[in-house]
């Protein structure tokens, strides 16, 4: 068995007989598409990974993560069932003045959950402002029709407006939303992801979840990085910057070669995790101690979701 | 063949793996013993890797059986916690791809995480950690994440969340892929001090250049994923007609004194060679 040196075809030989590389003038930009993939990468490795704000000195970081955890969602179900504007209002302020105690610029705070909110909530409560979705007393209104409008067994009324209680509604679900997001934010934000898991399974959720989070949290940046990769990769062999069409088709047809990659990546994580010892329980180097302003904190935040709760009754 | 010792660290009878309808190792079978220095060489997709995850109990054959440490090594021996954690304690795994090993917020959690989930008291981790910071030099990492590293820093990471366990037997799998020369030698002369102080060092690679470095004994895997060869590493390395046989060398064809001529190459040192005529 005799291998022969590989021969190289013709064109291969010939040398790349291009121009060598001048400026055109003409600039091409990274795509919306690379751009938001970039982005979230980046944004995971510097805020979430790193884990920068969780080891700051601040109030909730020094909180024991069950106190913590406890106190949170306690308001976090008082939110879920108030309807006053001005106790949501306040419980939004609390968040406010707990994030800056804790050293989360207010800025960057206000920026993650406001962010969030028009595409989860905003879209959910539009439809709900108008008159034709729901009957109310008109406060703007946005088009006349001049007769009635029947859509079938439907009357849509004589003209588009929004109501009064249709924008009070939306405004109290908004409000709602912002102060339950704050409330997750803060938690996560303040605690290292590993005192979270193990602050999960003390609240009995099944090792099941939390392996499944915690193997998420693991294998998500890697799986961004790949695609971002997979990106730059591409563009080593583009000239031009292709269009949107085209890098949306790129998308698409790369998230299954994606999903292959990263299904063999987290088999090989897992991997490693079982090699070193990890059996599905999460342990920490940091103890969890109750001290008397744990105790103190967590009986501050039930007493204050059940007097938000209590308010609301009498106020409503 | 050596006279054996009389502790096997494994011992594998007629161990075969198959996944889906692709067989991945037929009927192997060897031992090896605590202190050893091992090299398990083969082409790639010969099944190097998957017999180191099956040495670590990653994956469980689907014939034949693995002996660890005088137990059978299987899945149901590793559902038990005391046994897990035992084997476990005693075997690392340094894995090829450090990217998919390296999963703390830090340095300093990476290399706690094994001693860590192994149930060592706090005090012993805290100064396991900084212990193994400390023999291989990273101690100005300790505070960053591990994907912000170089390859060679990810490796020495890698290795030293390994280390931090003090395993008496570590898997090296292709543990010089990819790294600059200062690195690889750094590995290689570890690897060679953990030997010395008594570790069995299990290494799969296909970089022959390596070998003799790592091993004292070489086990060759051929293509159809069995085994091709065993025996003293020079010895191994010295059977050309062996390593052509599981494509760990090439022939190569070149042309001196006027005369075109093939014979089996590798790029383990230079090579002298005469011509007839």
């Amino acid at each position: 068995m005799i291998e022969t040196e590989p021969t190289l075809p013709r064109w291969m030989i010939a040398a790349a007989g291009a121009k060598a590389p001048a400026t055109s003038g003409r600039r091409r930009r990274r795509s919306a598409v690379e751009r938001t993939i970039q982005g979230m990468a980046h944004a995971l490795r510097t805020s979430v990974f790193s884990e920068q704000i969780a080891a700051r000195q601040g109030l909730l970081q020094r909180t024991d993560p069950r106190a913590k955890s406890a106190g949170l969602l306690a308001l976090l179900m008082a939110a879920a069932i108030i309807r006053t504007p001005l106790l949501l209002l306040t419980l939004y302020a609390l968040t406010l003045a707990a994030a800056a105690s804790s050293r989360v610029s207010l800025r960057f705070f206000i920026k993650r959950v406001w962010l969030f909110i028009p595409v989860f909530a905003g879209v959910i409560v539009l439809p709900s402002i108008f008159n034709v979705v729901k009957a109310g007393d008109p406060l703007f209104t946005i088009w006349s029709f001049g007769h009635e409008v029947r859509l079938g067994p439907w009357s849509l009324g004589t003209s588009l407006a929004i109501t009064r209680q249709g924008l009070a509604g939306a405004a109290i679900l908004i409000l709602r939303v912002a102060v339950s997001v704050s409330l997750a934010v803060l938690l996560t934000l303040t605690t290292r992801w590993s005192d979270l898991l193990k602050a999960l399974r003390i609240f009995y959720v099944p090792r099941v979840f939390v392996l499944i989070l915690s193997m998420a949290y693991r294998y998500i940046f890697l799986l961004l990085s790949l695609a971002s990769d997979m990106f730059t990769a591409r563009r080593s062999r583009m000239v031009g910057p292709g269009s949107p069409r085209d890098d949306r088709h790129f998308a698409a047809s790369s998230m299954g070669t994606l999903l292959g990659k990263s299904s063999t990546l987290s088999d090989e994580i897992y991997a490693a995790m079982v090699s070193r010892g990890f059996n599905g329980e999460p342990m920490t180097m940091r103890p969890f101690r109750m001290r008397t302003q744990d105790l103190l904190l967590l009986v501050a935040a039930l007493l204050l979701a059940i007097a938000a709760v209590g308010g609301d009754r009498l106020l409503g | 063949m050596a006279e054996r010792g009389p502790h096997p660290v494994f011992e594998l009878e007629a161990v075969r793996y198959s996944y889906m309808d692709a067989t991945g190792l037929d009927g192997i079978g060897f031992r090896v013993d605590a202190g050893e220095k091992l090299a398990l060489l083969g082409a790639n997709g010969s099944g190097k890797s998957t017999l180191l995850k099956l040495l670590d109990g990653l994956i469980f054959p689907s014939g034949g059986q693995i002996r660890a440490f005088g137990s059978r090594l299987d899945e149901t021996a590793l559902q038990d916690e005391g046994f897990a954690r035992g084997f476990r304690r005693r075997v690392g795994f340094v894995f090829q791809n450090s990217d998919a090993q390296l999963f703390s917020p830090n340095v300093w959690e990476e290399i706690a995480f094994g001693p860590l989930h192994l149930g060592l008291p706090q005090d012993e981790v805290e100064e396991r950690v900084k212990d193994t910071l400390h023999i291989l030099g990273l101690e100005h990492l300790r505070d960053r994440p591990p994907y912000h590293l170089s390859g060679g820093e990810k490796k020495k990471v890698a290795l030293a969340a390994v280390l931090a366990i003090n395993p008496d037997v570590l898997l090296f799998d292709e543990p010089t892929a990819g790294l600059d020369p200062k690195t690889e030698e750094f590995l290689i002369q570890m690897m060679a001090e953990l030997n010395r102080a008594g570790k069995t060092i299990i290494t799969a690679t296909q970089d022959l250049g390596i070998v003799t470095h790592i091993a004292s004994r070489a086990i060759v895997l051929g293509e159809d994923h069995r085994l091709a060869g065993e025996g003293p590493a020079a010895e191994v390395l010295a059977d050309r007609e062996l390593l052509l046989s599981a494509n760990l060398v090439h022939y190569h064809t070149h042309r001196h004194d006027g005369l075109e001529h093939s014979h089996p190459h590798s790029h383990v040192e230079k090579h002298d060679h005469r011509h007839r005529g």
